[in-house]
């Protein structure tokens, strides 16, 4: 399925992602990372008042698309893979492989690259290594 | 006042993630398909994002001592590059290139229940949950290593 280029709109909206990784440094000294901070709300180690903030921000996040749809009249447009199996086999890794090393794309790919930190930074050149591969794989060697 | 700004932050993010594009995996896929129907929106997204958090961070850090509404600035400090960091993001990588989805637009595109993201989302939590219960394999090794 073709999907348009949208230079402009992703940028906005990267910058966004940008405006609001800074806001909650800013004022809660912690990274928008999103494995971390939804991890952290089930984790035995954390503390009530972390586990707090990060569902804060997790329930912010789950009502952007409701709000999008309240003043757009629609949903954003999307389409989801939709094979049971498929997204089970995904959500398990992007859960886990996110957790266990540390971060995903918005902790290492965003906020760990504006740090500088070589760990983020090789994260990061590992997940979309692996991302383009799986992509490669299923779409041109066994779905093409 | 720092709960207020944590829903905040999760909105404006969940928005940026919307307006972006990033939050619908049929983007994301085709702008991991670099030989086919290749969308680079993407870039521009993970451009954006840095373009505006690289000098905000480095602003927040030299020109003040804490947060706003908090006691410091929790920012990782780990420089080592451990197995379970590459193990991770492989794993990571690979779930990433299946469904199109990573955690923060699976949870962002929850509400509109799409079958396959009510599929994905229970068992991206589980995978959280048992990576967080998951003892570190790599640890007393290199911990042996470098005693």
């Amino acid at each position: 399925m073709e999907t348009s280029f949208t230079p402009w709109l992703s940028l906005a909206g990267g910058m966004m992602i940008g405006a609001s990784a800074v806001l909650l440094m800013a004022t809660n000294g912690r990274i928008a990372g999103i494995s971390g901070l939804t991890s952290r709300i089930f984790a035995r180690s954390t503390d009530g008042e972390a586990r707090g903030v990060s569902a804060l921000f997790v329930v912010g996040l789950l009502l952007a698309a409701p709000i999008w749809l309240l003043v757009s009249g629609e949903w954003p447009q999307q389409w989801v893979p939709s094979s049971p199996a498929l997204m089970a086999v995904a959500g398990l890794l992007v859960g886990f492989g996110a957790t266990y090393g540390n971060g995903c794309t918005s902790g290492h790919g965003v906020c760990g690259i504006s740090r500088g930190s070589m760990r983020s930074i090789v994260a990061t050149a590992t997940f979309m290594a692996a991302a383009f591969v799986t992509v490669f794989i299923t779409r041109h060697l066994i779905g093409g | 006042m720092k709960q207020i700004f944590a829903l905040l932050s999760g909105l404006i993010f969940g928005f940026g993630l919307i307006v972006s594009g990033m939050s619908d995996p049929a983007k994301v896929l085709n702008f991991l398909d670099v030989f086919g129907t290749w969308d680079p929106s993407l870039a521009f997204v993970m451009g954006g994002a840095i373009a505006v958090t690289a000098p905000g961070f480095a602003l927040l850090t030299r020109s003040r001592a804490r947060p706003f509404f908090d006691t410091e600035f929790r920012i990782p400090s780990r420089t080592d590059l451990d197995p379970k960091l590459l193990t991770g993001a492989v794993l990571f990588g690979t779930g990433w290139g299946l469904g199109g989805f990573c955690p923060g637009p699976a949870l962002t595109a929850l509400p509109i229940m799409a079958s396959g993201t009510l599929i994905f989302v229970p068992f991206m939590l589980a995978g959280m949950w048992l990576a967080r219960h998951t003892p570190d394999l790599s640890l007393p090794l290199s911990k042996g290593a470098t005693q």
